[in-house]
């Protein structure tokens, strides 16, 4: 069992940490797919079934598709991003992290909350976390459910082609070759 | 009842066999092998049956040389993939190309893994079982991505973001078909719902208001899911370049195409499971069968629908496509699952299956009728890619 | 696994991670991708308290986390749209390109 969760814990920083220093942006985004799989492994060691799967359909199912299609619509496919080198900016952004990452620590290392013990395995999460989305939880539910819809709706409109400026563009330089002819 | 105890007991005696510390792995070995290994064989059998059948309907034969009436022709087409080169062009992403078949097959054999097949017969007995399955098969269009992107091919690319594309958008019908019967069984685990449905074939739920629409529903973004004809321009043969798998030959082409078998038995399965009573008789007198008997008899039914509608209808385009799924097979299983709704909110009954019924019947003509009203033969537009900004 | 910190541990890595991403990189699209790890990463702390949380009824860290799920693909949509339609303007995905306040 821990064994498990260093080689899951190993693999999903690896993965990570190559997600955000890659040269290749679509390589970036396939190493990320992988750090989530990986954060769903976790969840699944900690006995949250449900969240664990959805994390697979959603992450690795839509939300890097996703990021595979704008990557490949704005041509960040092919093209290296990172072609200046600016060490003075890795450096500082690299220091950052890692004093970020010791000001958690520390923080985690002097909480109370590492006494705590383990329960029993937890019984019918499925059921109880249902059962609260739909009593304790259902405003914020149907907040989200409105959320969702606008997201979808304003995606949409964002990322439509502004017709009306191609039009305007096409018919006009179609006048002019035929002017010019 | 009595055949899949003798499965088990022959597995249990197996597992005993075996020294303390490898029973763990040895027991999911030997969960795994017969899946893998009946699939595989079933594979072989249905690529034959369906050039049979597809011969049949278009007045010819089929493949009658290999063997008697054509029937060793999968191992002769098996000896030919493996025999070939195994060609990788030279600036394709190696790592990417090479698992992107891999990460295809593996996702289209994880699914079946929480089928039941029989009374406790099922590898995978998790109280999430079907979130699993959708995860899975959510895995393989990062696998079709894969194989677009790292062929470094325009075709290849182009034709793995249509099949990317019409899987997202028939994942969604596929997933709230299948909901509407978790609604009402009240369980996401697979061997509930197979429970729900164990009464004799009154109670399979393709019996229902609900679960006729969703039945039928769930088979039109299989088809889609899986990249069958009448949706298969991700791939049209005749019409298109082999789409994602373009820069594939060899072992890999067949790999992609065994994960496109696999994948179709594994949703004919679910669909058997969700609505067609799973591994039950139809009848109680006639549950002396075996359950596996009976789930690969209605498996093969469903896959041998599939082979019919590949012989009669003709391809869609691709923008007729996007419209079936967000036009009306969206706005369809919503509706579907409002009499879902109604049903459970009756608990069944004879009002449950008026006022159900009568919600499917009337949204499903009035709304045909509107998009029918919508559609008349409008002049076709072409936008060029000039307009479109591209060009530069 | 008995002990909450490697959890605990593992979040501060990723978020961490994630910050390093959207401080150094120069490309929208993988901005963002450092921001849905940093929200994976809250999520994985939300599922580790809800697990050794003494009393088996309470769910509110996995309901925390459907939540950030679904708000995280909302918002990865419209940040995409986003990235696209400023590419569409800018011919760039660079954000320093981005400096104009009239469009």
């Amino acid at each position: 069992m821990s064994l498990f969760f260093i080689i899951t814990a190993l693999i999903t920083m690896a993965s990570a940490i190559a997600a955000m220093t890659l040269r290749n942006l679509v390589h970036c985004v396939l190493c990320l797919t992988v750090t989530f799989a990986g954060i769903a492994l976790v969840f699944l060691q900690l006995g949250a079934e449900f969240i664990g799967f959805s994390q697979i359909l959603v992450y690795i199912g839509a939300v890097s598709i996703l990021m595979l299609f704008a990557l490949l619509m704005t041509r960040g496919g092919t093209e290296l991003t990172l072609k200046r080198w600016d060490p003075v900016h890795w450096i500082t952004g690299t220091l950052i992290g890692i004093a970020g990452f010791g000001v958690m620590s520390f923080a985690i290392f002097n909480s109370s909350l590492r006494q705590s013990k383990i329960p029993e395995a937890k019984a019918d999460s499925l059921h109880a976390l249902g059962n609260s989305l739909l009593s304790q939880y259902v405003l914020p539910l149907e907040v989200m459910a409105l959320l969702l819809t606008v997201a979808l709706i304003g995606a949409a409109l964002i990322a439509l082609p502004e017709k009306n400026v191609f039009r305007k563009n096409a018919s006009f330089s179609k006048n002019q070759e035929s002017g010019n002819k | 009842m009595w055949f899949e105890e003798l499965l088990i007991a022959i597995k249990h005696y197996l597992v005993l066999q075996m020294p303390g510390s490898l029973q763990p792995v040895g027991s999911a070995f030997l969960s795994c092998l017969p899946i893998m290994t009946s699939f595989g064989g079933l594979f072989a059998l249905a690529t034959l049956l369906e050039r049979k059948m597809l011969g049949r309907i278009q007045n010819r034969y089929g493949p009658n040389r290999v063997g008697p009436g054509g029937l060793l022709q999968p191992v002769a087409d098996g000896i030919k993939m493996l025999t070939k080169e195994d060609i990788v062009p030279k600036n394709a992403d190696h790592l990417i190309h090479f698992l992107a078949p891999l990460g295809l097959l593996v996702s289209a054999m994880l699914g079946l893994s929480v089928i039941p097949f029989g009374h406790r017969l099922i590898a995978l007995d998790i109280e999430t079982g079907i979130l699993f399955f959708f995860a899975v098969g959510a895995a393989s269009e990062l696998a079709i991505f894969m194989a677009g992107w790292g062929s470094r091919n325009k075709y290849a690319l182009l034709g793995a973001l249509r099949a990317i594309a019409q899987m997202i958008s028939y994942e969604i019908p596929l997933i709230l078909s299948a909901l509407s019967v978790l609604m009402v069984v009240g369980s996401l685990s697979l061997s509930d719902v197979v429970q729900a449905q164990s009464g004799g074939i009154h109670t399979w739920h393709i019996f229902t208001p609900w679960g006729f629409l969703g039945c039928i529903l769930f088979l039109i973004s299989t088809l889609a899911e899986i990249n069958r004809s009448p949706f298969d321009i991700p791939e049209a043969e005749s019409e298109l370049i082999a789409g994602h798998m373009t820069e594939y030959s060899g072992f890999k082409y067949a790999l992609f195409f065994m994960a496109e078998g696999v994948a179709m038995f594994a949703m004919c399965a679910l669909t058997a499971t969700l609505f067609l009573g799973g591994y039950h008789a139809p009848f109680p007198i006639l549950s002396f069968i075996p359950g596996p008997v009976w789930l690969f008899g209605k498996l093969t039914s469903l896959v041998l629908l599939f082979i019919w509608i590949r012989g009669t209808m003709p391809r869609l385009r691709a923008d007729q496509l996007m419209e079936f799924a967000w036009k009306f097979m969206l706005p369809m299983s919503v509706v579907n699952l409002i009499a879902a709704g109604i049903w459970v909110a009756l608990d069944g009954g004879v009002a449950a299956w008026i006022s159900s019924g009568l919600l499917n019947f009337v949204a499903y003509f009035g709304w045909s009728r509107i998009l029918s009203q919508a559609s008349r033969f409008s002049p076709r537009t072409y936008r060029y890619a000039e307009e479109a900004g591209v060009s530069e | 696994m008995d002990s909450l910190t490697p959890y605990l541990l593992l979040s501060a890595g990723l978020f961490c991670t994630g910050l390093m991403g959207v401080l150094l990189r120069r490309n929208i699209i993988i901005m963002l991708a450092g921001v849905e790890l940093m929200l994976n990463a809250a999520n994985i702390n939300f599922v580790a308290f809800w697990r050794f949380h003494p009393s088996s009824e309470e769910v509110s860290g996995l309901a925390m986390v459907v939540f950030a799920i679904a708000i995280a693909a909302a918002e990865a949509a419209v940040g995409l749209a986003l990235a696209i339609s400023i590419y569409r303007h800018y011919r760039s995905t660079n954000p320093e390109n981005m400096g104009d306040l009239k469009g």
